[in-house]
Parts: C-alpha cells; sequence; structure tokens
C-alpha cells in the first residue's frame, strides 16, 4: 500500500510548526499505525532526514502514550483505539493521512507529535489519592462493596491519561480526564474520606492548568480510546457543587441558641 | 454569598450560573409561550380578546397585596439579571475555551457533537438580538410601521403580522430558540450534575419535546396570522387600557 502522509513537523516549543510532507510505499495492512511511522523514520533516517518525534510505550493500548491525531480524530478513525491498536488495513491505498499531535494550550508541543502532558500529572498529584493503612494486608473482603459500583469505578478506573479527550474536545477542556480519575476514587468505600476535598483540589488544579470549560458535545466520550462515559463529568459536577456550596467549612465552632 | 462568590471564580462555578440562568430563561419561555396560546382562545364577552385580558392581568396580579405591576416588574428584574448574567458567563467562558485551543486542526473532525449543541453561540446571539427587537417591537411599539396601541395586544399582533418580513424573522427567531434548547435543556441537567443513564432518556426527552413544542407553539402565532385564519380584532378594542404589552 502507497500513502501520502502530511506530518506536524516543530522543532521544539519555542519554534514555529509545519506540515511535511512524505510518501510512503510499502506499508503493509498488518502494520500498526506506530509501525507505519517506524517504516517512514528507517526511510527518513536512511535519507538523512530528521526521522519524526512520537510518543509510545506499551504498544498495546494500556500506557497511555501514543497521541496522535489521525485525519482530525484522537487515535484515528476507529472508536475505542488507541494509535498503537490501530491497524493499517484501516486505511487505503492513495489516502492522504494528516498527522498532528494533541492541541491544547495545557499541553505544549515539545518536538513534533510528541506533546508535554505534565498538567495531567499536576491534577493527579492534586487530590488522585486515598489514605490507606501500610500495616499488614487486611483480609481482601473485610470492606463489601456492591458489584455494579465497584464495576463502574472500574469503568472509570480505565482511564489511562492519553489526553484524547482534550485533544478531541474543541474546548480544549479536561473534564473526562479529571471526572474518571475523581470518580474512580470517589465511588470506592476506600475514597470516601477525602471524596470533597479531592474533587475542589483536582478541579481546580485542572483550571489552573487553563484547560477550557465543558461545553457538553461529548466529544471526549466517542474520541475515548476507553469509551469512557460522560456519566461520570455528571458526577464530577454533583460532588463539586455539593464541596463548594453545601459542604460544611466550620464543623466545631460554637453554635448560639439565641 | 462568599461561597457563591467563591463558586464563580472557577469555571465549574460559571459553568452552573450558565446553567441555573438557563433554567429561569428556560421557564419564562416556556410561560410565555402558554400565554400566547390565548391569542388562539377568542375574546370574552364583552367582545375583548383573552389575550388581552391576560396582559392586563400580568399587571393587576396580586392587587391589593402588592401594588399594580409589582410582581410583573420583579420578574422583569429576574429575567433582565439572568439574562445578563447568562450571556456574560458565556462570554467569559468562551473566551477560555478559545485560549485553550488557540491553534486548531488542519481538518477538525466532530464525531457525536450535535449540530444544535455546535451552533450555541450562533443560535445564542440571534436570541440575543431578537429579544432586543421584539422588546423594541412589542412593549415599547417603536417598530412595526401599523399603529401601536398599548395594552391592545391581539390589534398590534393582527396588524404587525400581516406584514411577511415580521413572520419570517419571528419563524427564523423560533427555530433559533428551538436549537438552543434542544441542547441547551439537557446540558443544563447534565452541568448542574442532576444527569445519570437512569434519568438521561427523560432529560433528553423534554428537550426534544421543549425545543419543538416551544417552536410550534410560539411560530403558529404569526404564522396563522399572516394566513389570515385569525378573526380581525374588535374595533375600538382596549383604548381603556393604557398599559404596555409584556
Amino acid at each position: 500500500m502507497k500513502l501520502h502522509l502530511r506530518i506536524w513537523r516543530q522543532k521544539d516549543g519555542s519554534s514555529p510548526g509545519q506540515f511535511g510532507e512524505y510518501d510512503l510505499d510499502g506499508v503493509r495492512d498488518e502494520m500498526s499505525f506506530l509501525e507505519m511511522l517506524d517504516v517512514l523514520n528507517e526511510q527518513l533516517i536512511d535519507g538523512g532526514e530528521e526521522p519524526v518525534a512520537f510518543d509510545s510505550d506499551c504498544r498495546e493500548g494500556v500506557c497511555g502514550m501514543c497521541s496522535l491525531v489521525i485525519n482530525g480524530k484522537a487515535h484515528g478513525p476507529l472508536a475505542g483505539t488507541t494509535t498503537c491498536q490501530l491497524y493499517m488495513r484501516h486505511f487505503n491505498e492513495g489516502d492522504v493521512v494528516t498527522i498532528e499531535p494533541w492541541r491544547s494550550s495545557a499541553f505544549p508541543v515539545l518536538r513534533d507529535l510528541i506533546v508535554d502532558r505534565s498538567a495531567f500529572d499536576r491534577i493527579m498529584q492534586a487530590g488522585g489519592y486515598v489514605t490507606l493503612h501500610s500495616g499488614p494486608k487486611p483480609e481482601p473482603n473485610s470492606i463489601p462493596i456492591e458489584p455494579e459500583v465497584a464495576e463502574q469505578a472500574l469503568d472509570a478506573a480505565t482511564c489511562i491519561g492519553c489526553g484524547a479527550c482534550v485533544a478531541a474536545c474543541p474546548n480544549g477542556s479536561a473534564m473526562l480526564y479529571t471526572a474518571a480519575k475523581v470518580s474512580h476514587l470517589g465511588l470506592l468505600p476506600q475514597g470516601q474520606p477525602e471524596r470533597y476535598g479531592r474533587v475542589k483540589k483536582m478541579v481546580d488544579q485542572m483550571d489552573q492548568e487553563g484547560f477550557g470549560a465543558c461545553r457538553n458535545y461529548a466529544e471526549c466520550e466517542a474520541q475515548c480510546p476507553k469509551e469512557i462515559s460522560i456519566n461520570f463529568i455528571s458526577q464530577m459536577n454533583r460532588d463539586y457543587l455539593k464541596a463548594t456550596l453545601s459542604e460544611p467549612v466550620d464543623r466545631r465552632s460554637k453554635m448560639s441558641s439565641q | 454569598m462568599q461561597r457563591l462568590t467563591a463558586l464563580y471564580q472557577t469555571t465549574l462555578g460559571k459553568k452552573a450560573v450558565v446553567a441555573v440562568t438557563g433554567l429561569i430563561l428556560y421557564g419564562f419561555v416556556v410561560g410565555h409561550m402558554l400565554g400566547n396560546l390565548k391569542v388562539f382562545t377568542g375574546n370574552d364577552a364583552a367582545g375583548e380578546p383573552h389575550i388581552d385580558i391576560y396582559a392586563h392581568f400580568l399587571r393587576t396580579m396580586g392587587e391589593p397585596m402588592v401594588p399594580y405591576s409589582f410582581l410583573l416588574w420583579v420578574a422583569r428584574i429576574i429575567l433582565i439579571a439572568a439574562l445578563v448574567l447568562h450571556v456574560y458567563t458565556v462570554v467569559l467562558l468562551s473566551r477560555r475555551n478559545h485560549a485553550a485551543r488557540h491553534e486548531n486542526y488542519a481538518d477538525p473532525r466532530y464525531s457525536q457533537a450535535s449540530a444544535p449543541a455546535r451552533w450555541m453561540m450562533v443560535s445564542g446571539v440571534l436570541l440575543l438580538a431578537f429579544i432586543v427587537f421584539h422588546l423594541l417591537q412589542f412593549t415599547f411599539g417603536k417598530i412595526g410601521g401599523a399603529p401601536f396601541v398599548e395594552g391592545a395586544v391581539y390589534a398590534n399582533l393582527y396588524h404587525a403580522f400581516h406584514q411577511w418580513f415580521f413572520v419570517g424573522l419571528y419563524v427564523i427567531a423560533m427555530a433559533a430558540l428551538a436549537l438552543h434548547v434542544n441542547h441547551g435543556v439537557w446540558s443544563l441537567f447534565q452541568t448542574l450534575g442532576l444527569d445519570n443513564p437512569d434519568r438521561n432518556r427523560i432529560f433528553r426527552l423534554l428537550a426534544t419535546l421543549s425545543s419543538v413544542g416551544l417552536f410550534v407553539g410560539f411560530a403558529s402565532v404569526p404564522l396563522l396570522f399572516f394566513l389570515g385564519l385569525m378573526p380581525s380584532p374588535p374595533t375600538g378594542e382596549a383604548v381603556h387600557l393604557t398599559e404596555g404589552v409584556m
């Protein structure tokens, strides 16, 4: 298969970028999208050109490193798929394929297709933890959890933090990521002690990072490789409003009766 | 109050303000549309159109406990405040969103964002312009061409809606309202954290039905006048009413 590739090339964060045009022959159906880029890079290196920089790690859809916008969609045209799981059989002979990095002011481009997603780490650091005792291992079933709730928490926990939600959102919002992280801890009994403090801290950090505001387009859900539901966004909104408006700030002061 | 101002500093808080003010404005348009249907119920025994009596009632309701027009002004102030806050907050959020995606994709594609959702800003701006126009026409009586008589609601409508451009304008504005409500009425429940898979169908249904219902209810008035299906106003009606029309 022969493809024409339009790939975003940018030397570093402070240089302007532009599209580079490449023709690539010998693309096989069973190659993954990243393997196709590996082949391109070998061709570029052989020709004495600078290879295309892109992120990847596990190449089996769980690490959240690969991050390409392919023909205007995060992780390419297939639903529920990361870039590394996207195979070239979904493309046709002679296709023009446009490859861009995640576009978000909170994710500055480092080089070519690589962006800095530290903003997500800072959101996690702000409140994405639970307090657990560190003594001997407890009896596994000592904390009962309703199976449906456990499943729902696991649905949220499938978030791999790739940033496709931000890339897909026309408003550059990180609501789906933050909601998935807030909900997966907030749904479980182990996450209750920090529940309202957590949502407040993580959402406030999300705001500080400069992400946009959600307009309920649900593009994030459609382009999320783990197909995480916008139901979690609603849950986070509920917890956040409760945390800001009704959770007591002053629990222990004296009260007057007259 | 301290908590509310703190909430407004955050994007989620601003979103919640847009949702609550949107809900207030939605409540108003539903009430307005239902009130408009009085146009179709004819005249009372004295030959005065029901819609004129209703318009007069909006000013006298609550009397004698509250003064004339008091409740109407309370409603007006709440609505104006809601509208100002709604528009101002959306402008703030929109600027933030543009900053968050300063560079766009070469060929951005949508997966499932609905057209009404993507056209919210367009429909919203149209509606804002329409509100100004509509108030100038039927509250202040500054636009219309035909003689405008305060309180003679039916006659004012009758004269205005025999002109095709007014009819066209009102139908287009109501299409914008239908689009805005189709996304907004669901979106506000999602923003306030009330939506979940159990309730999603009912909220979606409410938004779709509201959108269709408001369009049909509102647009039927100018269209039926224009098509000549409405009786002409009683002669010399409502001269005794000196109050403004809603």
